[in-house]
């Protein structure tokens, strides 16, 4: 297995950085170039970008904000937020973006990662699940689906997807701790590699959940100091947890 | 040093050529096969499906503007699928012919969770890279492996590499800079 990562993650809307508590009460936290560029350097694995007003707004992520970011980068980059289209996602790549992110679409249109897989490999194509007491949730976690998180991410998996973004609406920005009997359900229902996401407050917390996940998104806990990705990576290490060497 | 990075129709070719920007060398995106001829470095992306590449890449002649650099001993690299099309075949897509550069074959990995993806430790140096492949190479010409999974094969001029050094931060660098001194 590859060695367990650390994803921040960029929630943008209005072309800022921004952060709430279970979705609610976004406040700003900054420019995604320049927190883009130090979360780069302090060592994160990947980075994701969640334009969180996308899809509400009924548009895609902004190609030309995702090419300024990527151009700092050598990390892999995912980019989601209003994707409906292979267009949408092609022009999200030619921006820079390694894999695009599919959430209420692909709870629309369930084809949709069907056709992102056949025409931009499996490997760039992540689908994102926002989940509320293991239920699906879609746009911005607004509207109930009916779909249990596990059967909806076994459903992708047969139809190419590559990656599971999964956020648990429930612990979103509480620094409480991962949702773990959510992951855990998830991650035993595909045999995909799951991102984790919501709840991180501690090195602990990431720890425990990449026990049943192959990497953790970060937000909240970095947002007020990217440097703490450094102390956290150390940390990490000392809980035994077996991360690469950024340098 | 002057770098042709072949655009065959699909995949993100920017961050190539960004991280040929960042170590300072001319580098060009072109489908051109007279361009790749001429490079000091070519260097074969790959993204997407083998099938669609490999149409992709006959389509523009640039399968034997390939294979004729390799035999004249000239630079160049394949970059995940880009190695795994220097092969002579792949089983993706019901099976594909390869450019034959390297012996060998790609085949669907069999363990662990598939996409393959993250950064994973490439033996002999320890160094960790970035991959994301769903299939690997089998070949006698491996030079590197990483979890038993060949990451970097070898022939002659040929360097193909199933990680991402675009994607792999210093350590990516360092090897891409290594390709340029050979260029």
């Amino acid at each position: 297995m590859p060695l367990p990562r650390l994803i921040p993650c960029l929630d943008v809307a209005g072309g800022r950085v921004v952060k709430g508590v279970r979705f609610q009460g976004l406040t700003e936290v900054g420019d995604p170039v320049e927190l883009g560029a130090l979360y780069s350097d302090a060592g994160a694995d990947e980075l994701v970008y969640l334009d969180v007003k996308a899809t509400v707004d009924e548009r895609a992520a902004l190609p030309g904000l995702v090419a300024r970011i990527a151009d700092r980068l050598a990390i892999p980059f995912t980019v989601g937020g209003g994707v409906r289209t292979v267009a949408d996602a092609e022009s999200l790549l030619e921006a820079g973006a390694d894999k695009v992110s599919v959430n209420s679409a692909a709870l629309e249109r369930p084809e949709l990662v069907s056709q992102l897989a056949a025409r931009l490999g499996s490997q760039a194509v992540v689908v994102a699940i926002d989940a509320t007491g293991g239920e699906v949730r879609s746009h911005a976690g607004s509207q109930p689906t009916g779909r249990a998180a596990a059967e909806w991410a076994r459903e992708v998996e047969g139809r190419g997807a590559g990656e599971i973004l999964l956020t648990s609406i429930d612990a979103d920005g509480t620094r409480d701790g991962y949702d773990l009997g959510l992951t855990r359900s998830v991650s035993e229902a595909v045999s995909l590699p799951v991102i984790a996401s919501g709840g991180a407050g501690s090195a602990r917390h990431i720890a425990e959940v990449l026990d049943v996940a192959q990497a953790a998104l970060l937000a909240s806990i970095l947002h007020e100091s990217p440097a703490r990705l450094v102390t956290l990576r150390d940390e990490l290490r000392e809980l035994g947890v077996s991360l690469r060497d950024a340098a | 040093m002057n770098v042709a990075v072949c655009a065959y129709g699909a995949g993100n070719v920017r961050s190539v050529m960004a991280a040929f920007g960042r170590l300072g060398a001319d580098a060009r995106v072109t489908s051109s096969p007279a361009e790749v001829a001429a490079a000091d470095l070519a260097v074969l992306p790959g993204v997407g499906s083998a099938a669609s590449a490999m149409t992709g890449l006959r389509e523009r002649g640039l399968d034997d503007a390939l294979r004729d650099r390799v035999a004249a001993g000239r630079p160049t690299l394949g970059i995940c699928l880009g190695l795994q099309l220097a092969l002579e075949e792949s089983e993706e897509d019901g099976g594909v012919a390869g450019l034959g550069i390297l012996p060998g074959r790609a085949v669907r990995i069999g363990e662990g969770r598939v996409p393959r993806i993250g950064w994973a430790r490439v033996e002999p140096g320890g160094e960790a890279f970035y991959f994301a492949h769903s299939y690997a190479a089998e070949t006698p010409a491996a030079t590197a492996s990483s979890e038993g999974i060949v990451a970097i094969a070898e022939t002659g001029s040929f360097v193909g590499v199933q990680f991402h050094p675009e994607k792999s931060g210093a350590a990516g660098a360092r090897m891409l800079e290594r390709c340029l001194s050979r260029g």
